[in-house]
């Protein structure tokens, strides 16, 4: 085999071992590693739900509806990644960045929210060396956080690179693993909404 | 940039520069596995030795009774920096040099599947070591041991404990990086015909390891985040006084402490599979066992950690559980030993150097072994736990299994990376030496275990009658470090010779990275080899006679030399980059920026930043 | 990210028409999402005791979560080996978890 074709085969992921792109590969492997990130994250914070022994409390400081106008913001900012991706897939790059920024505009207005959230919070009297509730509800929600920034840094990176004419003529490809890494972003996402605020916490000592 | 000058064989004579390449700052800039892996092997004996003059310290203090050498605070950060220092920062980092510079060769492949990725997670690590060892300056080295147990860990005012929490935080990114890496270099890159069950055992040991390492490393990762934000931010993850579990440090830590040491010691075993067939020019035995076994024990790995915590006060039910898991994790092991046994059966057996270290490993390993069964025995372990019996039986485990074939992989693969061959005399010399030392150390740990010796303690009073096996125990200690010397001596002797063997396959091996030149070109391989069997090389080199049933060479030149200067014109591989490097130059600076200035904390991340991004919008391959 | 090389048409596109979702057909996730959502926010705030709640509350997560995972990351349409890595971890973690907080009584009354 001609060796230039030979050393293409090696870096062309459509010829790799299994057919499958490396970054692929990777990017779900790295994702699989994340479920125990968030896993150790949330079972701290379910192990400490109800043992505070001091407040404030779940209970005093949410608020529901704000925080569920913020989920449905992050779901959406799902929605709008996929239609980046369809538009992405279609060559059509004038949407596929329009629906980036959406995204990524989504996506901050849930991180200024949390923010926000967290002032109020801090008003009624939790930080995060309150008690265990504040120690693990900031903990665990800061992680999230910071994995969503991260997401939008490479949305935007996205959108600039394809404004600079840096991305591949398939754009698609960069877009599906940003996507993939936003999605999971979303998933951990849903479980905290319910793990953490929606279902309720006992008092300590209550039933 | 993709040009190549390895034949260079320029000579500085010692040990940190063994071989002559591009130049210098090539060094810093590389995306070549075989560069990153040899920077990873240097780093990895240079902390090697800081680590053994570390437990020289310990075995000097320890030699009679009130010891005065080093005081009780002194004592615990000696031994805390000994244990970090030996497994994150040498059996870690040298089972990944082991693995970044063979793992291409051995699939037939020409490079990693992110280059770049690779050269981020040895700066990453460098970066880490450094960071972790800049604590002794900077007002107190980690002293809470590697295991850092909580609330100890979280309440103790010297900076120590948030150098580890944070020093251990960067040496994972690191370790994760490369897994990925090196995951799915194995499960993508392989050479046509090269399935997984044509994969070299040391392949595969790779593939279950990088795989320990993405599923463990997440758990140690958030539980020394909760350490540190006890510690910095006065959070209460393990504060009992605000209803915080110090018990749930020890489940995270051993979550991924026990996985960890399969992560130690399966690369160890793929060394072993490798040497024991071509020293006893037999196929490795039951190959399909040993893979099997190997996945069996990476699996069940996950389901034996609270044996780690059998006196913490789980109860029956949870004690019960995990000692059953723990004595069947014994099973995969012992089908492994079987099967080296086995291979050496009926083996023309060759005593190489190399060849005495791999068996000498598994030797050791099994006496390991068989302490480790009788942890397992919950009401055993009440005795034993706490006390220098574990210690014994750690070491025997690590350092005899994992240690001896490690040094073995040395030997074994030294004319490969540096075209010479360490000292068949002194490498002898060396490993009984080496092999007297270690039995003295730690043989008579069992003992002073079960007359009770504490562990992590920084004396004895002279009244409980262990002085005379802590004098044999130090006496052996010292006997290692000469054994250590004498290696450095051999290194250095063998580098003062020219360049040059006799044969590029110098001991008839079995596997492809024979197949290429010593060194292997920059390319690795020519052609990229197609693959009909298991041990490709060696059916390439030898058939079987029909009717004598002996093996036979196999035509001249059926073999093929597949990778040697003066070909690889038009191979075009990835450029070298710095952006890796200031990529991974981030994580120290960040992590300063937690200690001492939030203004440093946000020059690390744009650091981190300005690295990725570069990174980024480089092309992968260098424009030419 | 950026690559000098020219890509090939991606291996992953689907041999058969319809096994790849049409825009319409992720804004109906997206829709299905929302409801859920609103279901789940809503039981929040009914009075049923907390051995109906809970458990609902966790199978409406764990609805909203799959519907992302097999539509939004195409998990449902693409090679099987992807979802077998990601489950491993999902599994593993579930498990492992599992077993710490049993072991610290949280499931016991």
């Amino acid at each position: 085999m001609d060796v230039a074709a030979a050393t293409a085969q090696q870096h062309d992921e459509h010829q790799t071992t299994t057919g499958l792109p490396h970054t692929k590969l990777g990017m779900w492997v790295f994702l699989s590693s994340e479920c125990l990130l968030f896993g150790a994250l949330i079972s701290t914070y379910v192990l400490y739900r109800g043992r505070s022994t001091v407040g404030p409390f779940p209970d005093e400081v949410f608020d529901i509806p704000y925080t569920s106008v913020s989920s449905f913001v992050l779901l959406a900012s799902s929605l709008t990644m996929v239609l980046a991706l369809a538009a992405a897939q279609k060559r059509d790059m004038q949407r596929m960045r329009l629906w980036l920024l959406a995204t990524a505009l989504l996506g901050m207005t849930f991180v200024g929210g949390q923010v926000y959230e967290f002032t109020v919070f801090h008003e009624e009297g939790l930080d995060i060396t309150t008690n265990l509730f504040g120690t693990t509800f900031y903990t665990l929600t800061g992680f999230h956080g910071v994995h969503v920034t991260v997401g939008i840094l490479m949305l935007l990176s996205l959108v600039g690179m394809s404004m600079a004419q840096r991305l591949p003529a398939d754009a698609s490809f960069p877009v599906e693993m940003v996507g993939l890494y936003w999605h999971f972003v979303d998933i951990v996402w849903i479980v905290i909404f319910t793990v953490v605020y929606l279902v309720p916490t006992p008092r300590p000592g209550g039933p | 940039m993709a040009t190549l000058d390895v034949a260079a064989g320029r000579e500085r004579g010692i040990l940190r520069r063994p071989m002559a390449t591009e130049g210098f700052w090539s060094w810093f800039t590389t995306v070549d596995h075989k560069k990153i892996g040899i920077l990873y092997g240097l780093a990895a004996f240079v902390f090697f030795i800081v680590g053994g003059l570390e437990a020289l310290l310990i075995r000097a203090q320890l030699v009679g009774p009130d010891g005065t050498l080093l005081n009780a605070d002194q004592y615990n950060q000696i031994f805390t920096m000994h244990g970090i220092t030996m497994i994150f920062l040498f059996v870690m980092p040298m089972s990944a040099a082991f693995f970044n510079y063979m793992i291409p060769l051995m699939i037939g492949a020409r490079d990693v599947a992110f280059p770049r990725l690779n050269a981020y997670s040895y700066w990453a690590f460098a970066a880490g070591g450094l960071f972790l060892y800049s604590s002794f300056f900077l007002g107190g080295a980690p002293n809470g041991g590697w295991f850092g147990y909580a609330p100890n860990s979280t309440t103790d005012p010297t900076p120590g404990m948030t150098f580890y929490a944070l020093g251990l935080i960067i040496t994972g990114i690191s370790s994760a990086a490369g897994a990925v890496n090196l995951a799915i270099t194995v499960i993508n890159m392989r050479a046509p015909g090269m399935s997984l069950f044509r994969m070299p055992v040391f392949v595969w040991m790779g593939l279950v390891v990088q795989f320990l390492l993405v599923f463990a490393l997440p758990i140690i990762t958030v539980a020394l985040f909760e350490l540190l934000f006890d510690r910095r931010w006065g959070t209460r993850f393990f504060d009992p006084t605000a209803g915080g579990e110090p018990l749930l440090w020890q489940h995270m830590f051993w979550l991924f402490g026990h996985p960890e040491v399969y992560i130690l010691i399966l690369p160890a075993f793929g060394i072993v599979s490798e040497i024991l067939p071509v020293f006893s020019r037999k196929p490795l035995f039951g190959y399909q066992f040993v893979v099997f076994s190997g996945i069996a024990i990476g699996f069940i790995g996950f389901g034996v950690w609270a044996h780690h915590m059998f006196a913490a006060g789980l109860g029956p039910v949870a004690n019960t559980a995990f000692g059953v898991t723990t004595a069947i994790i014994g099973v995969p092991t012992g089908i492994k030993i079987f099967n080296w046994m086995g291979t050496m059966y009926g083996g023309d057996i060759r005593f190489h150097t190399p060849m005495m270290y791999a068996i000498g490993a598994v030797a050791m390993f099994v006496i390991g072994g068989l302490s480790g069964v009788t942890h397992a025995i919950v009401p055993s372990d009440y005795q034993q736990t706490d006390t220098y019996y574990i210690v014994a039986h750690f070491h025997y485990v690590i350092f005899g299994g994992g240690v001896f074939a490690i040094f073995g992989g040395l030997y074994y693969w030294w004319p490969k990376v540096f075209a010479r061959k360490l000292g068949e005399g002194i490498g002898k010399l060396q490993f009984w030496i080496l092999f007297v030392g270690f039995n003295l150390t730690f043989g008579p740990m069992h003992i002073l275990g079960l007359y009770g010796m504490i562990r992590r303690t920084y004396t004895y009073p002279a009244s409980l009658g262990l002085t005379f096996w802590n004098q044999v125990a130090t006496v052996g200690a010292f006997l290692i470090a000469l054994s250590v010397l004498v290696f450095l001596v051999n290194v250095v002797r063998t580098h003062t010779k020219p360049k040059g063997l006799a044969h590029e396959d110098p001991w008839d091996a079995r596997t492809l990275e024979w197949t290429t030149s010593c060194p292997p070109p920059h390319y690795n391989f020519e052609e990229i080899p197609t693959v009909h069997a298991l041990d490709e090389f060696w059916h390439r080199k030898y058939v079987e006679d029909e009717r004598s049933r002996r093996l036979v060479p196999a035509q001249a030149g059926a073999a093929g030399d597949h990778g040697h200067e003066g070909g690889g014109h038009s191979i075009h591989l990835p450029g070298p980059s710095f952006w890796p490097l200031v990529a991974a130059a981030g994580l120290p600076i960040m992590a300063y920026g937690v200690i001492y200035s939030w203004w440093l904390l946000a020059a690390g991340v744009l650091v981190a930043l300005t690295g990725f991004y570069g990174w980024a919008l480089e092309p992968s391959v260098a424009e030419e | 990210m950026a690559e000098t090389e020219e890509h090939v048409a991606p291996p992953a596109a689907p041999a058969h028409p319809g096994s790849h979702p049409t825009a319409k057909e992720y804004v109906r996730i997206g829709l299905i999402l929302f409801v859920l959502t609103a279901l789940e926010v809503t039981a929040s705030y009914t009075d049923v005791s907390g051995a109906v709640l809970i458990p609902t509350l966790y199978v409406l997560a764990v609805i909203k979560f799959v519907l992302v995972v097999m539509w939004f990351m195409h998990l449902k349409f693409d090679d099987r080996r992807y979802a077998r890595f990601f489950v491993m971890g999902l599994a593993g973690a579930a498990t492992l978890y599992l077993i710490v907080l049993i072991s610290f009584r949280v499931f016991a009354r």
